[in-house]
């Protein structure tokens, strides 16, 4: 009897694999020759653009879009290694090096949007309504207070660090300077928590502002504009870059209909639209 | 508080209202998490037996090297997993990151060294007699080693158990092999985590809540089939 039952255990943990594997392979089964990587910022992906408009682009082309959403940094070391096709970050400074160093092509604009300083409603070291962002920043290291960085290489960091230099001060190792090394949703957490200051994409801030206790303190100054670009990655220099599927995302993005799709994102749920179409502009007319 | 109770009612409605997004997230996680735990239980009771039946010289060594591997940190296994087959590495041709076979690999690298840990003491725990005993009745040494799989049953369920807990709420690695890409190789930590950095807390506890039931599913299933043969 003993025996029997253990027989009927051993029966049944093998049927259960069977159609686990056989589940498996068919759910897995998907097209292997037709993968995009698509290496991007955490602030496309978290505003929910891209699970609009990555849909329309599979339906329109059959190709299958495996977005990997991290900091502008890592998007950026992922291309460098071959190990993406294209990539949409917004670190214009470290992308025009990308671009020299040959490891990317095709640089294209596609949208902005703008950084803010946000901090506690209270507001104690009092930036609120200071027209320059660089003059903000420093009353804030002359006062001491808490100021949440990202630390992590992505775009909003790289902008504030130049925002720094910009006010020739250095922070690092401060006490009142904090790194939080997390995405920009979490650092706006821990600010919010720590009733410290920080920088901020708007679309970020508006998409969590319910949670938040943070109101935007510093806006507007033309040093605060965020400008996304699409790059696709040099197929010369790494040869199993899917150069077709990323060039047809590319199109894709500066096409009219997305354009058009990216002028209206966000309108009906945050009363503004998170990012301004670019795709016919010059960089040096943003903002005007 | 209320923030809890709003996931919690959350979780109820994406479960009531059987939301496909989170079924086939929640589809998925239960899929790659039950097949890696499968492979780890072949690989880890065929060689967590081998040492413990064998005597050899540096056993000692190998029996702690395999304890340490239980508590391998998911992140570097993500970390070394994606090393060795992104586009660039030395399995790079078999084109699998960012899919969930990788997922299914790395979590078979977690859970392996648990279920070997376990069954390796299990079957070393059974009484030494008890070999000698089994061969004497004219048993080969392969009916030997499989009744004595069979009579340390209890712990060995006990390894699955553990080694499935330990893959299904693991992220670091899943996030870094999987990529965390909507409807494909999203799961329910990852979504979590997403969740979370969104602002979405009512959604990332609900998820979690999904996750609790999920698991407890699992191991009442199993510990059903441990406690089959013993009076209670």
């Amino acid at each position: 009897m003993n025996n029997f039952r253990c027989s009927m255990v051993l029966v049944t943990l093998i049927i259960a694999a069977i159609i686990v594997a056989l589940g498996t392979a068919t759910v897995f089964a998907a097209p292997k020759q037709k993968n995009i990587i698509l290496a991007t910022t955490t602030s496309t992906q978290d505003s929910g653009l891209l699970d609009v408009l990555i849909p329309m682009f599979e339906k329109e082309t059959g190709y299958f879009v495996k977005t990997i959403a991290v900091g502008s940094g890592q998007a950026m070391a992922m291309g460098q290694k071959g190990e993406a096709d294209v990539m949409l970050v917004h670190s214009p400074d470290a992308e025009k090096k990308f671009i020299e160093q040959g490891y990317g092509i095709n640089r294209r604009l596609i949208m902005h949007n703008d950084f803010i300083i946000v901090g506690p409603g209270a507001d104690p070291a009092k930036i609120k309504g200071v027209k320059s962002s660089t003059e903000a920043l420093k009353v804030i290291a002359k006062v001491n207070a808490l100021f949440l960085s990202r630390g992590d290489n992505s775009g909003t960091n790289a902008q504030e660090k130049k925002l720094w230099k910009q006010a020739s001060i250095n922070p690092e190792g401060q006490k009142w300077y904090q790194q939080t090394g997390l995405g920009m949703g979490q650092t706006l957490n821990v600010t919010s928590e720590k009733k410290g200051y920080t920088l901020a994409d708007r679309g970020t801030y508006l998409a969590m502002k319910k949670n938040l206790g943070l109101d935007i303190l510093v806006e507007g100054d033309a040093a605060l504009l965020n400008i996304y670009h699409i790059m696709e990655i040099n197929v010369t220099k790494w040869p199993k870059v899917n150069a077709d599927g990323a060039k047809a995302f590319a199109d894709f993005m500066v096409s009219k209909k997305t354009q058009d799709i990216i002028k209206t994102f966000g309108v009906d749920k945050f009363g503004s639209p998170l990012f301004f179409p670019d795709a016919d502009k010059k960089v040096e007319d943003l903002g005007k | 508080m209320e923030l809890i109770i709003q996931g919690i009612i959350k979780a109820f409605e994406l479960i009531i209202s059987l939301d496909p997004e989170v079924m086939g997230i929640t589809w998925l996680s239960l899929k790659i998490s039950g097949t890696a735990t499968f492979i780890s239980l072949f690989i880890g009771v065929s060689i967590g037996t081998l040492v413990a039946l064998s005597n050899f010289s540096g056993k000692r060594l190998i029996i702690s090297l395999i304890n340490t591997g239980m508590g391998l940190p998911p992140v570097v296994v993500g970390l070394f997993v994606t090393i060795m087959i992104w586009r660039s590495g030395p399995l790079g041709f078999l084109e699998i990151l960012y899919t969930p076979y990788a997922m299914i690999i790395a979590q078979a690298i977690i859970a392996t060294p648990i279920v070997m840990g376990i069954s390796l003491a299990s079957i070393q725990n059974l009484p030494p007699n008890l070999r000698l005993q089994i061969l004497s009745l004219g048993a080969s040494r392969l009916q030997m080693v499989w009744v004595l799989i069979k009579e340390s049953k209890l712990p060995l369920l006990a390894a699955v158990m553990a080694g499935f807990g330990g893959v299904i709420s693991e992220v670091g690695a899943s996030i870094m092999v999987g990529g965390n890409i909507k409807g494909y190789s999203r799961v329910l930590t990852t979504a979590t985590v997403m969740e979370t950095g969104k602002g979405n807390f009512d959604i990332a506890i609900a998820l979690g809540i999904i996750l609790l039931i999920l698991a407890f599913i699992v191991n009442l299933l199993l510990t059903q089939i441990q406690q089959r043969q013993h009076p209670r």
